[in-house]
């Protein structure tokens, strides 16, 4: 199966350590793919709100670039770039809508697009269990990590089909492979961060966010795990904002669940961008190796 | 806003619901009003009218009514509604048919909104990918909101989230991207609605 990658805007910006980890994890894997040669902005939800035939020519565009590379499938690790690839694909299979998005590109979509899906569903269906543990040198034991994957992930469930739409389980699944033995059951794990609305109406996205950090400090996380660049914005740059929405203080780190396999495959914290994250991530790490090290030396006592 | 019943009657347009269900293909008139769209709805403490009075009142034919509310600008698009709804009906995809009506016509309720998404949309036109400081910088003049986010600046720029240069793509993609925004623009002209 040819593999392009699609690693849309963000991941050249403000998530510049999720294509980071990304990466890492998937060379760790073995999990080879292309970049979809020159490729454009999705049209994010500006876009899509804007009008549907624009977002889906944008979209269209990137589609067809991975046909010109014989692609069998486009993973991404962004939702809403997956979201929008999605929707133009399955849109495009109407004929009149087809017809007006093919008026605005330079040359008509090619009949057959390739589909669009996560890297998280990439790595959970080429590697199994196994696989994933036999890379595992700094187990995630004792970590608890509040999984939070925000509302496009999973949704619409038939497009999407990432599992049950309120409750997907994929990202935990790959993190227990990692060792993690105390990941939450996140009630808020598909709730809304708010989204974009932090720039045109703060309080929309303070608040929503501010209840997901409260929820995690009150469950006692010790990290939020997230596979959205927008969401985990909200949850890590605008963190203060939030607090002071909900007239309090937070101090929750909010980890891609790639740098987290990344730390338990033992890669170095600069490969995996750690230093980008606003609330620094240096107590996780920290209490990763303390616990793996009296691992160790449990081990030493036995033998 | 109050209505007395005659008003609504007077300001009733039974082709609305038509239109609408046309354009989302969803069928708005299976809407019983359970409210479950309302109740999961995370943006709904900023509406002006809550996601199942929005229902309703396109099954009543409140054309004005609807175009001119708030909500169908402040909506997310996170489609909890639509994944709740006991009648299958997508109530995201209605909300951003009727955001897309009203654009048409030229009714813009939340200014900001729109701006924000003009702001994204002209760096994706001029250089085929999004530019964050190019989009903040055009929506705080735009919508003259110069200190929107600077408390997010220091943290952004050390830790190197924010670049001052846009990401170019090497062949050609952005003038592929430019040319699909004129067509686009041009194609609204000749059809006569707001791009």
């Amino acid at each position: 199966m040819k593999i392009a990658y699609y690693p849309g805007c963000s991941a050249k910006g403000s998530s510049l350590d999720y294509e980071l980890s990304t990466v890492a994890v998937c060379n760790e894997l073995g999990v080879v793919s292309r970049e979809v040669p020159d490729w454009n902005c999705c049209g994010s939800t500006p876009a899509h709100a804007v009008s549907t035939e624009l977002s889906a020519a944008l979209c269209t565009r990137n589609l067809a670039q991975a046909a010109k590379i014989n692609a069998d499938i486009v993973m991404t690790p962004c939702p809403s770039c997956l979201s929008n690839l999605k929707h133009a694909r399955a849109r495009m299979e109407k004929p009149e809508f087809r017809q007006r998005v093919n008026e605005l590109l330079d040359e008509p979509a090619p009949e057959n697009l390739p589909d669009a899906t996560s890297v998280m569903q990439v790595i959970g269906t080429l590697c199994d269990a196994g696989k994933i543990r036999s890379h595992v040198t700094n187990s995630l034991a004792g970590i608890r990590i509040a999984p939070y994957y925000g509302c496009l992930m999973s949704r619409p469930a038939d497009l999407m089909r990432f599992g049950d739409p309120e409750n997907p389980t994929l990202m935990e699944e790959l993190l227990k492979a990692c060792g993690a033995d105390q990941v939450l059951d996140f009630p808020l794990k598909t709730e809304c961060c708010g989204a974009s609305s932090g720039i045109p109406h703060r309080p929309l996205t303070a608040v929503n966010s501010g209840r997901i950090l409260e929820l995690a400090t009150r469950m006692e996380a010790d990290c939020i795990a997230v596979c959205c660049p927008l969401c985990q914005m909200n949850l890590d740059l605008r963190q203060k904002q939030a607090a002071s929405q909900m007239e309090t203080t937070f101090d929750m780190p909010v980890l891609y669940y790639t740098q987290l396999m990344g730390i338990a495959f033992g890669l170095s914290e600069q490969e995996l961008g750690l230093e980008k994250l606003i609330v620094p991530a240096d107590r996780v790490v920290a209490k990763i190796r303390a616990l793996n090290t009296a691992a160790q030396i449990q081990e030493g006592v036995k033998a | 806003m109050q209505e007395t019943p005659l008003d609504i009657v007077r300001s009733k347009d039974r082709d609305f619901i038509r239109e609408v269900e046309a354009e989302s293909g969803q069928i708005v008139s299976n809407c019983y009003q359970c409210g479950n769209c309302t109740a999961g709805c995370p943006a709904g403490f900023t509406y002006d009218m809550q996601t199942n009075q929005v229902m309703r009142a396109v099954q009543l034919g409140l054309r004005e009514q609807v175009l001119h509310s708030e909500a169908i600008w402040m909506c997310l698009s996170c489609s909890t509604c639509s994944l709740r709804c006991p009648n299958n009906i997508d109530v995201a995809a209605v909300m951003e048919t009727l955001r897309h009506m009203a654009r048409r016509e030229g009714c813009i309720s939340v200014g900001r909104m729109n701006k924000f998404w003009m702001s994204f949309l002209n760096t994706v036109q001029a250089f085929g990918r999004s530019f964050e400081i190019g989009t903040m910088a055009l929506y705080m003049f735009r919508s003259l909101r110069m200190t929107t986010d600077v408390d997010l600046a220091p943290g952004a720029l050390s830790k190197g989230k924010l670049g001052f240069i846009p990401h170019t793509i090497p062949d050609g993609g952005a003038k592929a991207v430019g040319r699909i925004f004129k067509r686009y623009k041009e194609r609204c002209e000749r059809e006569g609605v707001r791009p």
